[in-house]
């Protein structure tokens, strides 16, 4: 792993964009799904996948690899496109997401498609299940040791059972476990502050025995580096809290809790009507946000 | 008259002799025996280690015993996590909190990811007693059955459980097992035949007139009206049952053949249990009048065994009524 380069950081930018074209696609053909979360976490799925993660495409059930744990199901759009755009599977078939017979179950299903650690969608589950992995692969105390990453959204935090999870974690001193936040300040029926305060988040995770990162989560920089220090901590668990721009990349769907779960053409906009959604978001990521020419155009 | 292939022990019928034990110590040895023999066994408990008898695990090894705390939804998680690396996880509690409180965790993520998970669900029935309604857990069966990829075991005494607590061991996929607090019969052997998803039959006169299907430590008094009524000229086959899902179709299919009435009989609510389970299977492929010995829609509540077996009509006179009336409907 080890610092980003100015080229590996473009290279980096370049993919996550290109993965945010392949999910809103996926979402238009779709026809339901969420838009907002997805499009947050591009840069950190990006991140984690091209960089960061052991893990072989062609080999999905290597089991030397690091295990990546989504316990907000509800963003797999993301994680089909990055998996997809890593070689797991076809970018074409990201086009039956949510479809009958599809791999792309609208929640992750394990069973259906390689690749996928857990199934998940009743959100709270995923750290439990990344904790009970950490502690397995301890307990068989290997030389090397594997990575377990649990990725959540904030909302999610409203669930008991995290906290639950996360007192083990704490109890257990697994050093070998990071989670990820999705700290984007929205959730289904408004912004998280109006519907379950959640701060002080940090001064929360710490005092059950984590060790906490603040990071710009779409500064890759940033994300590897929190990483890095992550696995060096030793004895604690680590929580990075990724501020992240719910709907970044497309203008009309950036800051706006409406986009949580609605695909481009099924959201409420006072500025792009239903019918043109699809096209004026796929038209901004393509031009940069109209900082080059599009080869549709 | 008792077959000779079910190897029952000798004081079957004599309460004086027959010796107790509760089906709880058979999970307890049965995990450590389970545990000698692969070491991928490992075993969490959301702090009731004594009283489901997970001690004696923990107390031989400590380094794959997980202490998860009063936490039963993320006891299930991170048993299914422990399973998605080769770990075979029991986790213990009582049955009502898990999997009572932890249902959603045990579907989604044990059954739907089909994680080799066992989930041993202490004090079940209303024979908890003196703690009352809320430790009482009537419902587990259901809960469990209706989930896919889930086998279902209620054994019948301590032997019975230790066998069954060693065979999910080897059965890949998510089992649950009950247990039970008080002490019941020991009317099994080490002997007798016991695999998942098979019943066996424990009592069977000349002429079967009505067939008993019972799972649980109430078989012994679904034995003893057997031959009570045997003595008064009804001829009563008892089929134990310890495997409710999948169901031994072949000997329930031919017990309602032969004896043309089925009672069932178990600890718990009459819907949605053993007792829905052979009633689906008989509706589709051979209906034969039924009764139903279980709790009947309501909860539990403080008592002695014996006391609430009467008040909820579970006792071996119970079991004659049923019988008697599953006649008259023949």
């Amino acid at each position: 792993m080890g610092h980003l380069s100015d080229k590996e950081v473009k290279t980096l930018e370049e993919k996550a964009n290109d993965i945010r074209i392949s999910l809103i696609e996926s979402l238009i053909e779709a026809k339901s799904g969420h838009s907002a979360g997805p499009l947050g976490m591009a840069d950190i799925f990006t991140a984690f996948y091209f960089h960061i993660l052991k893990h072989d495409p062609k080999k999905p059930d290597w089991p030397e690899r690091d295990r990546l744990i989504l316990s907000n199901g509800h963003i797999c759009p993301v994680l089909y496109a990055t998996m997809a755009h890593s070689g797991y599977f076809p970018v074409e078939e990201l086009k039956t997401l949510r479809k009958f017979g599809s791999r792309l179950q609208g929640h992750p299903h394990r069973e259906k498609l390689p690749g996928l650690e857990t199934s998940s969608g009743p959100l709270g589950s995923g750290l439990s299940q990344a904790v009970g992995m950490a502690l397995a692969d301890r307990m068989d105390k290997k030389e090397k040791s594997n990575f377990f990453y649990c990725f959540m959204g904030d909302g999610e935090l409203n669930a008991g059972q995290v906290w639950e999870a996360m007192m083990l974690a704490g109890k257990e001193r697994l050093w070998n476990l990071i989670s990820v936040i999705d700290r984007n300040n929205i959730q289904i029926d408004g912004f998280t502050e109006d519907i379950m305060p959640l701060e002080p988040l940090r001064e929360k995770f710490e005092s059950f025995g984590w060790h906490v990162l603040d990071i710009d989560g779409h500064n890759f920089e940033a994300i590897v580096d929190a990483v890095e220090q992550g696995k060096a901590i030793y004895e604690k668990p680590t929580m990075i809290i990724a501020h992240t721009i719910p709907g970044k990349g497309i203008d009309f769907m950036e800051r706006r809790f409406e986009w949580h779960g609605n695909p481009p053409g099924k959201g409420i906009d006072d500025r792009v009507s239903k019918d043109k959604q699809g096209e004026v978001a796929l038209k901004e990521l393509r031009t940069l946000g109209g900082k080059i020419r599009s080869e549709h155009e | 008259m008792i077959p000779k292939d079910a190897k029952l022990v000798e004081h079957l019928f004599d309460l004086e002799k027959i010796e107790q034990a509760p089906t709880r110590n058979g999970y307890g040895d049965g995990l450590v025996a389970a545990a000698d023999e692969n070491d991928q066994v490992v075993a969490l408990c959301a702090d009731l280690t004594e009283s489901t008898k997970t001690n004696l695990f923990r107390d031989k090894y400590p380094n794959r015993f997980v202490e998860v705390g009063i936490g039963e939804q993320n006891m299930a998680s991170v048993a299914s996590g422990m399973a998605a690396m080769g770990k075979i996880p029991y986790i213990a509690s009582y049955a009502m909190f898990s999997p009572g409180r932890s249902w959603e965790q045990v579907r989604t993520t044990i059954c739907y990811n089909n994680q080799n998970v066992k989930i041993v669900g202490a004090h079940s029935g209303i024979s908890v007693g003196p703690d009352g309604a809320t430790h009482q857990a009537i419902e587990d069966i259901a809960i469990m059955r209706v989930l896919p990829n889930m086998t279902v075991i209620s054994p019948c005494d301590s032997v019975e459980a230790q066998k069954a607590t060693v065979a999910a061991a080897k059965h890949k996929g998510p089992v649950y097992i009950r247990f039970h607090r008080e002490k019941t019969p020991i009317f099994t052997s080490e002997d007798t035949p016991f695999e998942i998803g098979k019943a066996v039959i424990f009592y069977d006169p000349k002429e079967v007139t009505v067939a008993v299907i019972a799972t649980g430590p109430i078989g012994h008094n679904a034995l003893l009206a057997a031959k009570n009524l045997e003595e008064k000229g009804i001829g009563v086959r008892v089929i134990n049952c310890p495997t409710i899902k999948p169901l031994d179709e072949k000997i329930i299919l031919k017990a309602a053949k032969d004896a043309g009435a089925v009672v069932v009989v178990e600890e718990h609510q009459a819907h949605g249990g053993l007792g829905s389970a052979v009633a689906e299977l008989l509706a589709e492929n051979y209906p034969v009048p039924m009764e139903f010995v279980g709790v009947k829609d309501r909860f539990g509540e403080s008592g002695q065994l014996d006391e609430l077996f009467e008040a909820f009509g579970l006792t071996v006179s119970d079991i004659e009524k049923a019988i008697t009336s599953v006649i008259d409907r023949k």
